[in-house]
């Protein structure tokens, strides 16, 4: 993940997940949790890696769940949820847009460090063009 | 290791036979120590020569034939000598010490100098208003208002010197010190030459000559007794405000039991600054109690009594130089191998003594709360109404001190305090107690624990005759690193000084409104 440079834009190598939610009882529910926000202590987040990143990040997942099914890991930064960005959110706000309750499925773009090494690797093995 | 070390010994030794010789001890030794120099430190290699001197002292090695009948009459290091000296003999020593007559007639002859010097002060001033109109009355010139003034600004500035002086320096002496006091002393000259110099000017330019101007001799006058009220000032500089800055950290320490104490101290000469932890002393320091002592006493003469040395060889070649040095040696290195339980014994005496301490303490405190149960303070009003069987608190202490009296003699032996409460005393302060309404807790606690000296009765300071002792003269200033001793006749205080460093301080500003905080949160929240 690039470091966080304020008003400059961020540029990050995404990866597009959408979860189903399900239906338990009168909750939807996605089966993962969230932590961070611009209101949390950043040097307390164990998954990131500059900690000074305010950002949310996924801190558990539900065995079972709708996020282990469409392969949310654990560890993964929450960039946008259907289309709002989520780089800048304080953690109740990210929580009431992920559990909107008119809203049967959720589009993330997250982010992860295993990304960039692929990517990096990909573009390594080719040559430039 | 050093269970190693003996265990082996004893092994060996038990494997030899009954009539083994210091020889084959001594060879073992070096065997030994060849073995385990590096890892044992007691083992101690001795290199003596084949003939082993006599055990003695220095006045017996110069003896040819050797008695065999010595080693029954000497006999080990015990408590006393013939030559004790029992408490009372020691009163009575320094009480004749104190009469004696040297110390008094010194003490008169600087009274009765600094009583003429103080009396040739104050009169000389008048002396110089007074004998121009003895000597040439018709000459002189009649004084003016502008003189006449002066005479009330010589009475009043007179009266301030006079009270000045009095505050200063009439003062009851509070000790006697060996050496003279060196400011003291240069004060009294200075004001004594001073004095000289203007008696020297008026005798020869006023009184040879007769001057009339009257005025010229008041204002002389006045400015002599200017002069002497800035010399005073200069005094109280000296003598009081110069020490008053702590410059130096005195540590004391009492020789028989290491009680330690600090003190800030000024810049003070050795003797003044003994002086002003001697006062100290008296206030801080638990009582000194040789009861206590007797204990560590009796485990040294334990530990000598243990070891001899014999010659077995016969005397005669002792012609090295080091014959005291390696019998010393060997000594050690016997005590060393010797299976010595003496810290156990004193590691389980101790427990019980704190035990038995313990349950008389508990034993006493229950006593004197019930004892003083049985006193009620009589109100102002029923003093009127019932003057039957009402006591002052003396005869209310003798009342209910035997229902206590009991439990705190034994505490008291327990703890090696008896010698320093008597009844008399003990009763003494429960009256006090009683008087000034103190809880049972209040009146045990001067027994509970040993206080200052000061806390005892006056036969207790037995020690006022003490003993400046100093490597350097006592007038001399105190330094950094100086050490010197004050001996009383029990026990000594070693002093030691320490220079207070240099304290360069600096300030941080911190602003009231930047105390600012915020929550460190970490919520976790599952969707």
């Amino acid at each position: 993940m690039s470091n966080f440079i304020p008003g400059q834009p961020l540029i990050a190598v995404v990866l597009r997940i959408e979860i189903k939610k399900l239906r338990q009882g009168d909750n939807l529910i996605l089966g993962f949790s969230i932590g961070g926000g611009i209101d949390q202590d950043p040097g307390q987040n164990p998954f990131s890696d500059d900690k000074t990143d305010k950002g949310i990040y996924v801190t558990r997942i539900t065995p079972g769940g709708p996020a282990e099914e469409a392969d949310l890991r654990m560890g993964d930064k929450i960039m946008q949820v259907n289309g709002y960005d989520m780089t800048m959110m304080t953690h109740d706000q990210a929580r009431k847009r992920l559990t909107k309750k008119n809203e049967d499925v959720v589009r993330l773009l997250v982010t992860r460090k295993s990304l960039e090494e692929a990517v990096k690797h990909s573009m390594g093995s080719y040559p430039r063009q | 290791m050093d269970t190693e070390s003996t265990y082996s010994g004893y092994s060996y030794y038990s494997g030899r036979s009954r009539g083994s010789h210091r020889h084959g001890e001594r060879s073992r030794d070096r065997h030994k120590s060849r073995n385990k120099d590096s890892r044992s430190e007691k083992s101690v290699t001795i290199n003596t020569p084949p003939a082993e001197p006599l055990l003695g002292d220095s006045a017996v090695r110069g003896e040819q034939v050797q008695d065999d009948n010595w080693g029954e009459t000497t006999t080990a290091v015990t408590g006393t000598s013939e030559h004790s000296l029992s408490q009372e003999d020691i009163v009575r020593i320094t009480k004749d010490l104190e009469d004696s007559v040297g110390l008094d007639c010194r003490r008169y002859f600087t009274l009765t100098l600094a009583v003429i010097l103080g009396l040739l002060v104050f009169l000389t001033p008048v002396a110089f208003l007074v004998l121009p109109h003895i000597l040439w009355p018709e000459k002189l010139q009649s004084c003016g208002t502008a003189c006449e003034g002066l005479f009330i600004s010589v009475a009043f500035k007179l009266l301030i010197l006079l009270l000045a002086v009095w505050a200063l320096f009439f003062r009851s002496p509070r000790a006697g010190l060996p050496r003279v006091f060196v400011f003291r002393a240069l004060l009294a000259v200075l004001v004594l030459l001073f004095v000289v110099s203007y008696w020297l000017f008026y005798g020869v330019r006023i009184l040879d000559a007769q001057d009339e101007n009257y005025q010229g001799i008041v204002q002389y006058a006045v400015s002599l007794v200017d002069a002497l009220l800035f010399i005073h000032y200069l005094a109280i500089v000296l003598l009081e405000l110069r020490q008053l800055q702590p410059c130096y950290s005195v540590c004391v320490m009492r020789s028989t039991d290491g009680e330690m104490r600090h003190y800030n101290l000024g810049q003070l000469s050795i003797q003044r600054a003994a002086l002003a932890i001697l006062e100290h002393y008296y206030c801080d320091f638990p009582v000194h109690n040789p009861a206590l002592l007797s204990a560590s006493k009796s485990r040294a003469a334990k530990h000598l009594a243990g070891l001899k040395v014999y010659n077995v060889d016969g005397p005669g070649n002792n012609a090295a130089a080091g014959m005291a040095h390696s019998q010393s040696r060997a000594m050690i290195a016997a005590a060393a191998r010797r299976r010595d339980t003496s810290h156990n014994e004193l590691y389980y005496e101790e427990a019980e003594h704190e035990r038995r301490v313990r349950k008389r303490k508990a034993r006493l405190v229950v006593a004197v709360e019930e004892a003083f149960t049985h006193i009620k303070r009589m109100q102002e009003e029923e003093q009127k109404k019932a003057p039957g069987d009402v006591m002052d608190p003396r005869e209310a202490a003798q009342a209910i001190f035997p229902s206590m009296a009991r439990a705190l003699q034994k505490y008291l032996r327990t703890t090696k305090q008896q010698h320093c409460h008597s009844m008399e005393s003990i009763q003494q302060h429960l009256a006090f107690c009683i008087t000034n309404n103190m809880t049972p807790k209040a009146f045990l606690e001067s027994y509970l624990s040993a206080g200052p000296t000061l806390q005892y009765s006056r036969d207790h300071w037995l020690a006022r005759q003490w003993t400046l002792i100093s490597e350097v003269s006592v007038t001399s200033g105190l330094k950094d690193g100086s050490i010197f001793q004050l001996k009383c006749a029990d026990f000594s205080l070693v002093v030691t000084t320490k220079k207070i460093p240099y304290i360069q301080m600096s300030e941080e500003y911190i602003d009231p409104k930047s105390h600012k905080f915020v929550l460190r949160l970490q919520s976790e929240t599952s969707v």
